[in-house]
C-alpha cells in the first residue's frame, strides 16, 4: 500500500512537472531544428522506446510482488522459503535484456557512424565555415569565407550546412546549439570539424557545455539563422560598419572577462590557425592543424599534435600572464 | 612584523566573506567544546586507549561511519547552497568563485569522503562477522587506513578555511586545474588531501580480499558465502585494479604544478587530453566500487525481510563479478564528444550497454527472492524497495546516456546530473541507509526508533523525486551543469525551485535522522537477543554488539545462509551435523587478539603534516612529515609485541554476560 | 618450529586448532605469515598497475620533446648497461641470501643480505649520476613532456629501491637481534619478492625506455 502511494506521487510529480514547465517548445532538445538534432532526437525516443519495453514491466511487476506477498494474517499468497533456483526463469531474464541491448547496440552503432560530428551534411549547397575559439570566458566566431569575426554571437543561412571547426584558446569548453545538434568540445591545440544545420529560420540558443572557469555561465550565445538574403546583408553590414580585429584586439579578448555581443569587419589572417598551432614549436612538422574527428585515430593525432611542439615563447608567456589574473 | 602576520594570514586564511567567517568561528567554537568536554570529563585517555589507537574492526568502523555522517552533512549543506543559488539566480547569493568552489568539495566530498568511508564502515562491521572470523586479515593496516582516510578527508576540508577550496571540478580537469588555470593552493589541498586517503582505500582494498579469501570460518566455502561478503570481494579487487591509476594521475598532476613538469599541460608537449582519460580509468570503476556493496547489502535485507532464500546466488555472484570486470572497459563513455571517432564511441557505447545486462539480471533475482516470500517492511525493507524503481529508472536514463549519438545531446546537461545523482542516491545513498538500519543494532545493541526512521525515509524519498525529476526536464530544456546563473529566459527558474524544495525536504529528512539516532540513544532499549530480525547469516548468531573477539568458538559453517538453517532444524528438532556440534560443544581456548596501536594514528598524522608542507611549499615541513612517516613505519617494523591472548575466564565472563542478559 | 607458527599464527582463529583437523578445508590454516605473504602479492599487483600507467604515460608522450634535446642525444647507454647489471646481480645475490636462510645459516643470510643492499645503493648511485648528468646536459623535468615522462618513470622506480633499501636495512638488523624466526623469514621472504619485482620492472624499463627510446 505504501508503494503505491509512492508510486502516486511520483506519477503525479511527473505531471506537475510536465504542467509546470508549460508548453513543449522548452524542451529544445526535444525541438530540433536541423537534420542533426532531428536524427538525435529520433534517436531519444527509439532508445527510450527499448527501454520502456523492459522497464515499464518491471515496475508494474515489482508494485504486484510487493502487494502480494506482504506478510499479513490469513493471507493466501503462497510462501516458499527455499524455492531458489529455477534455470528456465533465470534464463529468461538474462536473455530479455540481451536481446534488448544487441537491438540497442545495432541501432547505436548504425547512427554512431550516421552522426559521426565531422561527417559532411548531404546537400546541394556548398557548406559555410565558421571557425569557433573558446576563450575565458566567451566565444569568438571567425567567418574565413566573408572575413568577418564576431563575439558571442553567431549567424548562418538557413538550409545550408555550418561546418564549425572548433578549438580552444584556454581551456577545454563544449560547443552547443541544443536545436540544431549535440555538442563537441573545443580543445587548445586541436581543431575539431562539427556539421550543423539549421532546416528554419530562428534564434537559436548556445552554450558552452564543459566548465572552464570563473565565469564559465557567461558563455551562452545566440545563434541566428536566416534567409540567404539576410544573411548576405547582413555580412556587407558588418564589413561596412564594425571595427577590425586586430592582433592586439585578440591580446584584449585573450584578457579573462565576460564579454558582450562583438562584431569585426575583418581579423588578422590566419589567427585560427594560429590559435590552433600556438603550442607547436615554430617550423615543426607537427601542425596537423585541421586534423578533424572523422577517425578514430584522431586521438592520437591529437596528441601527435603537440608531439613536436614546443612553447612559442611569446605567446606562451601571454597565456600565462592571462591565467594569473584569477 | 605585525604587518608580516597580517600578510601572512590574509593569504593563509580564507578571509572577506561572511559566510566563510561564519564557519570558521562555528569551528574554532566546536573544536574549544570538544577539548572541554574532553579535558572536563577526563576522557582523553579514554578516547586514546579505546578509539584512537584501537585495531578492533568493529570500532574503526564505527568510527569510518561517524566520519561519513559528519561529511553527509557538509557535502549536503554544499548543495543547499548550490540549490539555492540555482532558485534565484537573479541574488548573487554565492559568486561564481564560491559557486565553483562549492561544486567542486560537494563532488568530491560526496563520493571519496562520504560514500567511501560509509561503505568502509560497513565493510569493517560486517564481513569478518559474516565469515565468522575475529578480525580482519591485517588489523594494523586496518587502522592505518582509517586514519589515512581520516587525515586526507581534514586535509581536503581544511582548505575551506585555509588557502582557499579548489574550484575546478571534482575531477578537476587540466589544464584548468594546472599551474596556469588554478595557481592558488586550493588544487594543492585536493591532490593531497584525496592521495593521503586514497592510500588508505587501497590498503582497505587488499584486506579484505585477503580476509575474504582466508579468514573464512571451517566449512564456508566461497559458493556458500554471504552475498554482501560477495559484493565486498568484487568492490575490493575493483579497487585494488582502480586506485593505483589515480594515485598515479594525481601525483602526475602535482609534479605538473610542483616541478612544472609537462605530463598535462598545454605547452612543453603536454596532453591534457590524457589526464581525462586516466581520470576516468580510475573514475569509472569508483562508481562500480560504491555500488557493488549496495548490491550485496539489498541482497542480504531482501532475502531477511522476505523470510526466503536469496532467488539465483550463482546469477548474482556471476553478475557482481562481470560487473566489476566491465566496469573497466567503458571509462571513454564520459567523453563521447571528445570526437575520439566513430569506431571508439561504437566500441564504449557497446561496452557500457553490456552492464546493463548483469545489473538488471539482479534487480530480476531481487524481485523473485519477494515473489513467495513472506514481506515485513521495517525501515532497511522499505529503503531497499524503494531503491528498485528508483535504480530502474536510474540506470535506464544511463542507457539512454550510453547512446553516444544520443550523449552529444544530453552530455554536461541536467540530464547528466539527474541520472547520476539517481543512480548514487537511489543506489548507494538508499543501499548504505539501509545498511546502517540492518547492522545498526548489531554496531551498538539497541534499533533505531522506526517511527522516525519512516519520517526520514518518506522525506528522503518525497525530497529525492522532487529534487531530481525536475532536472531530467532542465536537460532537455538545454540547461548546463556548473551554471551559477542564467541571466536569460529558458524558462528554467521554475523547476530550479521545485528542484531547490525537493533538495530542502532531504535536507529535513536528514535531520529527522540525526533526531532519530539521538532519540534512540536517549530512551536505549537494549536489544538483548542478539539477532534483531531473525536474520540468516553468522554476524546474527552472536550477541549484539559484538564481543571484542566476535566468536568465543569459531563456527563450523555447512550451509548457504547457515544461521537460518541451524535456527531451522532446532525448529525440526533435528541435531547439527556432527562437525557442527563438536565445534559448538569444544572446551573455550585463550583467544589470540590483536594489540592495540598508537603508530597508524601517528603516521596518518605525518601525512598530513607532509601534505600541508607540500601545499604551502614548506620545506621544512615536509622533510618533518616525511621523515615521522618514515621513522613510524621503522617503529612499526621493529615492534614484535603486536599481540596478546584473552584468559578463558576472561571470554567465559564475557560471553555470560551477554548471553545473561536473555 | 611448525609449533612455533602455529603460536604466531592464529591471530583469528587461536581456537580451531581442536578441530582444524575434522574437516580438512584447504583454507583452514589460514596462518598470519602466510596471509601476509599473500597480501603482499596483491600489493605487487596494485604497483603493476601504478607502474603500468606510468609506462602509459611514457608510451603517449615519448615523441613530444617539444623542441628540447632528444633522449638519445644526453643519454649514454654504457651506464644504463653497466647499472642494470648490477640491479640483475642482486636480485642473484637476493636469491643466495635466501638460500642461505632456508638453510638456517643466519650469517650467510645477512652477508649475501649486506651485498645485496650494496649492490642495490650503487645502482641507486649510478642513477643518481646519470640524473645530475642529464640535467647538466640541459634535460629536466621541465624541460619537455617527454623528459617529464622519463624522469617520472625512472625516477619512480629509484623510489622503490630506495625504499628497498631502508627496508632491507631494517629487516637485516631485525635479523642479527632475532635470528631467524618465522617472522623474520617471512620479512625475507617478502623483501627479496619486492626486490625481483622491481628487477622485472627495471628491464621493462630498460626496454622501453632506453633500448626503443634512445638506441
Amino acid at each position: 500500500m505504501r508503494r503505491n502511494y509512492r508510486m502516486l506521487a511520483a506519477g503525479l510529480f511527473l505531471a506537475m512537472v510536465f504542467l509546470l514547465s508549460g508548453c513543449s517548445e522548452q524542451y529544445i532538445v526535444l525541438d530540433p531544428k536541423g537534420p542533426i538534432g532531428q536524427s538525435q532526437k529520433d534517436l531519444i525516443i527509439i532508445s527510450t522506446v527499448l527501454c520502456a519495453v523492459i522497464i515499464v514491466p518491471v515496475l508494474i511487476m515489482t508494485a504486484v510482488i510487493v502487494w502480494r506477498y506482504r506478510d499479513r494474517p490469513g493471507s493466501k499468497a503462497k510462501y516458499k522459503p527455499n524455492w531458489e533456483h529455477n534455470t528456465k526463469l533465470e534464463v529468461t531474464w538474462w536473455s530479455i535484456p540481451i536481446v534488448i541491448i544487441i537491438i540497442l547496440a545495432a541501432v547505436t552503432i548504425n547512427y554512431t557512424y550516421k552522426l559521426e560530428p565531422s561527417r559532411a551534411i548531404e546537400s546541394e549547397k556548398a557548406p559555410i565555415t565558421i571557425q569557433v575559439t573558446s576563450m575565458d570566458w566567451k566565444w569568438l566566431f571567425k567567418y574565413p569565407g566573408e572575413d568577418i569575426a564576431t563575439v558571442n554571437y553567431v549567424k548562418f543561412p538557413e538550409d545550408r550546412p555550418v561546418r564549425f571547426q572548433l578549438t580552444s584558446d584556454t581551456a577545454m569548453n563544449s560547443f552547443w546549439i541544443p536545436q540544431l545538434g549535440g555538442q563537441l568540445y573545443s580543445m587548445s591545440g586541436m581543431a575539431m570539424t562539427l556539421y550543423l544545420q539549421a532546416d528554419e529560420q530562428g534564434s537559436y540558443y548556445g552554450s558552452g557545455a564543459n566548465f572552464n572557469g570563473k565565469d564559465f555561465a557567461q558563455m551562452t550565445f545566440k545563434a541566428d539563422a536566416v534567409s540567404q538574403e539576410e544573411y548576405d546583408a547582413w555580412i556587407q553590414e558588418v564589413k561596412k560598419d564594425a571595427p577590425a580585429l586586430t592582433m592586439d584586439g585578440y591580446k584584449e579578448l585573450q584578457k579573462p572577462g565576460r564579454s558582450d555581443v562583438q562584431l569585426f569587419s575583418s581579423f588578422p589572417e590566419g589567427l585560427f590557425e594560429q590559435i590552433v598551432t600556438q603550442y607547436v614549436e615554430e617550423g615543426s612538422t607537427g601542425a596537423h592543424a585541421h586534423h578533424g574527428a572523422s577517425s578514430d585515430t584522431s586521438k592520437n593525432e591529437g596528441s601527435s599534435k603537440n608531439n613536436d611542439s614546443e612553447t612559442n615563447t611569446a605567446d606562451a608567456s601571454d597565456q600565462h600572464n592571462g591565467h594569473a589574473g584569477h | 612584523m605585525w604587518d608580516k602576520i597580517k600578510d601572512f594570514s590574509s593569504e593563509f586564511f580564507v578571509t572577506g566573506d561572511p559566510l566563510i567567517l561564519g564557519a570558521q568561528v562555528s569551528i574554532a567554537i566546536t573544536m574549544v567544546a570538544i577539548v572541554f568536554i574532553l579535558t572536563y570529563f577526563k576522557k582523553w585517555r579514554w578516547l586514546w586507549t579505546e578509539w584512537l589507537t584501537s585495531v578492533d574492526h568493529k570500532k574503526i568502523g564505527i568510527m569510518y561511519i561517524i566520519a561519513s555522517i559528519l561529511m553527509l552533512f557538509r557535502g549536503g549543506v554544499d548543495a543547499l547552497l548550490m540549490r539555492m543559488q540555482l532558485a534565484v539566480p537573479q541574488v548573487e547569493f554565492l559568486n561564481a568563485e564560491h559557486y565553483n568552489a562549492i561544486f567542486t568539495t560537494h563532488g568530491v566530498i560526496m563520493i571519496l569522503f562520504m560514500a567511501m568511508p560509509l561503505m568502509f564502515g560497513l565493510f569493517n562491521i560486517v564481513v569478518p562477522l559474516q565469515i565468522g572470523a575475529r578480525d580482519v586479515a591485517f588489523p594494523f593496516l586496518n587502522s592505518l587506513s582509517f586514519w589515512m582516510f581520516f587525515f586526507g578527508a581534514m586535509l581536503f576540508n581544511v582548505s575551506f578555511v585555509i588557502g582557499g577550496s579548489p574550484d575546478a571540478g571534482w575531477l578537476a580537469y587540466p589544464p584548468l586545474s594546472g599551474l596556469s588555470g588554478s595557481p592558488g593552493v586550493g588544487q594543492d589541498f585536493y591532490i593531497w588531501g584525496i592521495q593521503i586517503s586514497g592510500i588508505g582505500s587501497l590498503a582497505t582494498g587488499i584486506n579484505f580480499i585477503v580476509t575474504i579469501l582466508k579468514m573464512r570460518a571451517p566449512g564456508m566455502k566461497l559458493m556458500k558465502m554471504p552475498m554482501f561478503t560477495w559484493s565486498v570481494l568484487s568492490s575490493c579487487t575493483t579497487i585494488i585494479f582502480a586506485f593505483p591509476i589515480l594515485t598515479v594521475t594525481l601525483f602526475l598532476l602535482f609534479i605538473d604544478r610542483y616541478l612544472g613538469a609537462h605530463f598535462f599541460t598545454l605547452d612543453g608537449g603536454g596532453n591534457p587530453m590524457m589526464y581525462i582519460n586516466l581520470i576516468w580509468m580510475w573514475g569509472h570503476p569508483e562508481v562500480y566500487i560504491v555500488i557493488l556493496p549496495a548490491f550485496g547489502i539489498f541482497s542480504e535485507i531482501v532475502s531477511a525481510f522476505s523470510k526466503k532464500k536469496l532467488f539465483g546466488y550463482k546469477s548474482m555472484v556471476f553478475a557482481l563479478m562481470s560487473i566489476s570486470f566491465f566496469s573497466f572497459f567503458t571509462w571513454a563513455h564520459h567523453f563521447f564528444t571528445m570526437g575520439s571517432g566513430a569506431n571508439v564511441n561504437a566500441f564504449f557505447a557497446v561496452t557500457t550497454m553490456l552492464i546493463a545486462i548483469p545489473t538488471g539480471v539482479k534487480v530480476f533475482n531481487w524481485l523473485f527472492t519477494m515473489y513467495r516470500g513472506k514481506l515485513s517492511f521495517p525501515t532497511p525493507m522499505m529503503w531497499t524497495i524503494a531503491f528498485i524503481p528508483c535504480f530502474v529508472i536510474g540506470g535506464m536514463t544511463g542507457v539512454l546516456l550510453s547512446v553516444a549519438p544520443a550523449d552529444f545531446q544530453f552530455h554536461n546537461s541536467y540530464f547528466l546530473i539527474a541520472h547520476f545523482h539517481q543512480v548514487l542516491i537511489g543506489g548507494v545513498v538508499f543501499g548504505y541507509f539501509a545498511g546502517l538500519y540492518y547492522w545498526w543494532p548489531k554496531m551498538f545493541g539497541f534499533k533505531l526508533h522506526e517511527g522516525l526512521g519512516k519520517w526520514a525515509f518518506w522525506f528522503w524519498n518525497i525530497g529525492f523525486y522532487v529534487c531530481f525529476m525536475p532536472q531530467y526536464a532542465l536537460g532537455l530544456m538545454g540547461m548546463t551543469r556548473r551554471f551559477n546563473e542564467y541571466n536569460f529566459d529558458m524558462g528554467w527558474q521554475p523547476l530550479n525551485v521545485v528542484s531547490t524544495v525537493g533538495g530542502f525536504l532531504m535536507g529535513i529528512a536528514f535531520l529527522f535522522q540525526v533526531w532519530q539516532i539521538a532519540h534512540s540513544i536517549k530512551f536505549y532499549k537494549k536489544e538483548k537477543t542478539g539477532d534483531t530480525w531473525d536474520g540468516r547469516t553468522l554476524e546474527w548468531s552472536i550477541p549484539s554488539p559484538a564481543p571484542m573477539y566476535n566468536f568465543a568458538r569459531i563456527p563450523v559453517v555447512t550451509e548457504q545462509d547457515d544461521w537460518w538453517e541451524k535456527k531451522q532444524r532446532r525448529l525440526r528438532g533435528e541435531a547439527d551435523p556432527p562437525e557442527v556440534a563438536q565445534a559448538e560443544q569444544a572446551p573455550l581456548e585463550p583467544i589470540h587478539m590483536p594489540r592495540n596501536s598508537g603508530v597508524p594514528f601517528v603516521m596518518s598524522s605525518f601525512w598530513f603534516i607532509a601534505g600541508f608542507g607540500f601545499v604551502w611549499d614548506w620545506k621544512w615541513m615536509i622533510v618533518l612529515g616525511l621523515g615521522g612517516v618514515i621513522v613510524s613505519m621503522l617503529v612499526r617494523s621493529f615492534t614484535y609485541n603486536t599481540d596478546y591472548y584473552i584468559p578463558v575466564e576472561e571470554v567465559e565472563r564475557t560471553e555470560a554476560a551477554a548471553r545473561g542478559a536473555h | 618450529m611448525a609449533e612455533a607458527i602455529k603460536n604466531k599464527g592464529h591471530l583469528a582463529h587461536a581456537g580451531h586448532g581442536s578441530h582444524g583437523g575434522d574437516h580438512g578445508h584447504g583454507h583452514d590454516h589460514h596462518d598470519q605469515e602466510e596471509m601476509k605473504t599473500f597480501g603482499f602479492w596483491l600489493f605487487l599487483i596494485t604497483d603493476v598497475i601504478l607502474f603500468g600507467t606510468l609506462f602509459a604515460t611514457y608510451v603517449v608522450l615519448r615523441n613530444n620533446f617539444a623542441g628540447g634535446p632528444l633522449g638519445s642525444d644526453l643519454i649514454e647507454m654504457s651506464g644504463i648497461i653497466a647499472s642494470t647489471f648490477i640491479l640483475l646481480t642482486s636480485s642473484f645475490t637476493s636469491g643466495i641470501a635466501l638460500l642461505e636462510m632456508n638453510k638456517g645459516n643466519k650469517k650467510g643470510l645477512i652477508t649475501w643480505l649486506i651485498i645485496t643492499a650494496l649492490l642495490g645503493a650503487s645502482f641507486i648511485y649510478l642513477e643518481v649520476n646519470e640524473f645530475i648528468h642529464l640535467v647538466h646536459e640541459g634535460a629536466n623535468i621541465g624541460t619537455s613532456a617527454y623528459w617529464s615522462a622519463f624522469f617520472t618513470l625512472v625516477g619512480t622506480h629509484g623510489l622503490h629501491v630506495t625504499v628497498g633499501l631502508v627496508w632491507m636495512t631494517a629487516i637485516i638488523l631485525q635479523i642479527r637481534r632475532r635470528g631467524i624466526t618465522p617472522v623474520t623469514k617471512r620479512k625475507v621472504n617478502i623483501i627479496s619478492l619486492y626486490w625481483h619485482f622491481l628487477d622485472v620492472v627495471w628491464i621493462f624499463v630498460f626496454t622501453i625506455v632506453y633500448l626503443m627510446g634512445v638506441m
